[in-house]
């Protein structure tokens, strides 16, 4: 079962998302302007990139490193090859510690997995902890973006959510209230869960930690409550020591909020020892799902991402269409790379186009993912699966002549000739309300300019002579 | 300095859709002191095809660019930096072996024309006048391939604040792309439309009543949208405001005021 592919991508502009949508955009922008004063940015990004790149060039062995750490601390390491087997693993660990009741951290790795569901299916309650998850899954919806899974949302919505669950009436402007309402609800699942599950943000090979960050302390209450604690990472989010750690937990706040530091950051090495408080039981799920087979290709830097999330509020189109508009659990720049090259189907084919290739998100990422050179690639590779005939066989028309001069100026006279008497006729001056095949989506729109009857190149010689 | 002979790389949206950008630019050069030549064997540079995921057919076109250019000397300058993005950055993934050193070269020394003339013959300001009402706001759209490909945002900047007869305002959320994208403003047409709404919008919150730019795709594609909602709006390419006496050079040929520009005036 894979989560990665959830519809077909929409890709319209959603009215219905896009003020709320900006609104985050714009307060991440202004974060973000800030932490570019607080540290020498372009430095700790190449420094980031550093740390990224060391860990997925010697992946197979940081793996084995993290394990060996692991299990010397006390915990448990299953390996799996895809969703499927990752969702049995973690079902398997329910069962044998005879729980109904888990709490979840926010993971979009088990989004990816479609854990949920098969959580749901084998009889285990599982409730989202972090209050934009919990919101999306009482409201049946999904998560539209990778740290801010209810930024679509207003909190009217939420108002009218929380409203219907516990027959009170809330105000929208009051936030407090409503944090504190979730708040109250979730206490309860805490205290009655035998099992917490989260994802993982970086493990530390040299000693076998994982680390998580988060800003509302869920996290802390999820991986100490339950008697049994299961940690769902991708392999790529290994890396090698603490020096590397160290840096990429700063870099991951100030990418994504502006902020040197996350509210909190658990760092979790094993069970509970010696009758500390804590699980007893301490579960590491390693998922390929992919993750392997990027490796060493022109893709690679994918694996790089730290899923902080900047690309997607630095994307004009995520902040048109939001996360739903693409179809996918991982949505925005990040996302249209990331799940044609995870899906090993064809049906996430459309979405390395969901991109103006404007570049804000390459300039956004705090580990240098060359987005939009992938993108382009992308493009390439879907046409060599699918070829997309019509349009083929156009740009092939097209390079025939445009790899000519003398055909390039023919089909500019051309052009200019063929259109003269239309363009002439018409009162806007050069611009068209309908342009023809093949350019006329561009008149749903926009007015078209028509091409001018004298390129330069014949003014050029008209005025100058010769070549 | 003596006057460099500059190659011009017109670009194919300029040479077919804007020439008269490609006459401004030869003037001003040449006002400038630089003596211009235009490689007549020049077409695109294949761009279209990369971007759209047809790289073998936007090699096709790219050889032509090579072979234009390749026995020239001196910079190349565009008036266009999205294709200077493309000569510098692309390239050198489209080609490999002797070809790459033949890309490479003309890689080194393409230019983007603000950054020409301002980094490379030295004038930060070459003076200019709007060409239109005086005190004219005009906004500055900075093409994401100048801004993010290329990183340049001052050189224009420079050369803008020295024209007369305009003032200078700053929309918000001046960063975001326009929506063009090439073929993008085809393939995702509603998307592009909302984005160019939302540039277009913010530049008529901060009292703008010109968009300039150096990007004639971005351009042509805001001044469209401007022209469907016949808003207050004009477009122009940079090199239109650095004509020294605020009037355009040549008339395009048939080509009245356009209505919406009126509405402005």
């Amino acid at each position: 079962m894979s989560g990665l592919v959830i519809e077909p991508p929409r890709g319209g502009p959603d009215p219905a998302v896009t003020p709320n949508l900006h609104h985050a955009a714009g307060n991440w922008a202004t974060h973000r302007a800030g932490a570019r004063r607080r540290v020498d940015w372009e430095a700790w990004r190449e420094r980031a990139r550093e740390v990224r790149a060391d860990a997925v060039r010697h992946l197979p062995e940081l793996i084995e490193l993290l394990e060996a750490r692991v299990v010397a601390a006390g915990g448990h390491v299953h390996h799996a090859l895809d969703g499927e087997q990752a969702c049995g693993h973690v079902v398997r660990i329910c069962r044998v510690a005879g729980a109904t009741r888990a709490v979840k951290g926010k993971s979009m790795t088990s989004e990816e997995i479609g854990l949920g569901a098969a959580l749901a299916e084998a009889g285990i309650e599982a409730v989202e902890t972090d209050l934009g998850e919990y919101i999306v899954q009482a409201m049946g919806d999904r998560p539209s973006h990778l740290l801010a899974p209810a930024v679509h949302l207003s909190s009217g919505q939420v108002a009218e959510l929380f409203a219907r669950e516990s027959g009170h009436r809330f105000d929208p402007d009051d936030t407090a209230a409503l944090v504190s309402y979730a708040r109250g609800v979730l206490r309860d699942r805490f205290l009655a869960a035998e099992v917490g599950i989260t994802g993982v943000n970086l493990a530390v090979a040299e000693t076998g930690t994982l680390a998580i960050v988060e800003s509302e302390g869920n996290i802390r209450l999820a991986t100490a409550l339950p008697r049994v604690h299961i940690a769902l990472m991708g392999i790529e989010k290994v890396i090698r020591d603490w020096e590397g750690a160290a840096h990429l937990i700063q870099m991951l706040p100030l990418a994504a909020h502006g902020t040197p530091a996350a509210a909190s950051t658990s760092f979790i090495t094993g069970p509970a020892r010696d009758g500390d408080d804590g699980p007893e039981e301490m579960h590491l799920v390693l998922l390929d799902g992919g993750r392997s087979a990027i490796r060493g290709t022109p893709f690679e830097e994918a694996l790089h991402c730290i899923r902080c999330g900047a690309c997607l509020y630095a994307c004009p189109v995520y902040r048109q269409v939001g996360g739903h508009g693409y179809g996918t659990t991982y949505s925005g720049p990040i996302g249209a790379v990331i799940t044609p090259l995870l899906e090993r189907e064809a049906d996430a084919g459309e979405l390395p186009w969901h991109s103006s290739l404007c570049g804000a998100c390459v300039e956004a990422c705090p580990v240098k993912i060359p987005l939009d050179d992938q993108l382009v690639m992308l493009r390439a590779r879907a046409h060599e699966r699918d070829p997309a005939r019509a349009e083929a066989a156009l740009f092939a028309a097209w390079a025939r002549l445009w790899s000519r001069p003398s055909a390039y100026r023919a089909t500019a006279a051309t052009a200019g000739r063929a259109l003269r008497p239309l363009w002439s006729a018409l009162a806007h001056d050069g611009w068209q309300r309908r342009a023809p095949f093949p350019f006329s989506g561009w008149t749903d729109g926009r007015d078209a300019r028509a091409p001018d009857p004298e390129p330069f190149h014949v003014r050029w010689r008209r005025q100058r002579g010769g070549a | 300095m003596p006057a460099p002979c500059v190659q011009l790389f017109v670009t194919c949206l300029v040479d077919l859709l804007y020439p008269e950008v490609g006459e401004r630019t030869v003037a001003l050069l040449e006002r400038l002191g630089c003596e211009v030549a235009f490689p007549s064997a020049q077409t695109c540079c294949g761009q279209p095809a990369l971007s759209s995921g047809y790289p073998r057919d936007a090699v096709k076109v790219a050889d032509r660019f090579l072979d234009a250019f390749a026995d020239t000397e001196g910079p190349i300058v565009a008036p266009f930096g999205s294709c200077v993005h493309m000569v510098r950055h692309h390239y050198a993934r489209l080609y490999d072996g002797e070809r790459a050193t033949v890309a490479a070269g003309l890689a080194a020394r393409i230019h983007d024309l603000p950054s020409f003339i301002v980094d490379e013959l030295g004038r930060p300001a070459v003076g200019g006048r709007y060409p239109g009402r005086a005190g004219t706001a005009v906004a500055y759209h900075h093409e994401c391939h100048m801004r993010y490909g290329l990183g340049v945002t001052k050189a224009p900047m420079s050369l803008l604040r020295g024209v007369a007869g305009c003032t200078i305002v700053e929309p918000a959320r001046g960063e975001l792309c326009c929506g063009f994208g090439g073929t993008f403003s085809l393939k995702l047409g509603d998307v592009a439309v909302a984005m160019a709404d939302e540039k277009l919008d913010s530049a008529l919150a901060a009292g703008a009543q010109a968009i300039v730019s150096t990007d004639v795709g971005c351009l042509m594609h805001l001044e469209g949208r401007a022209r469907r909602r016949e808003l207050p709006l004009r477009v122009h390419h940079l090199v239109d405001l650095l004509e020294p006496d605020g009037r355009l050079l040549s008339v395009p040929l048939t080509r009245p005021r356009p209505r919406t520009r009126e509405a402005n005036e």
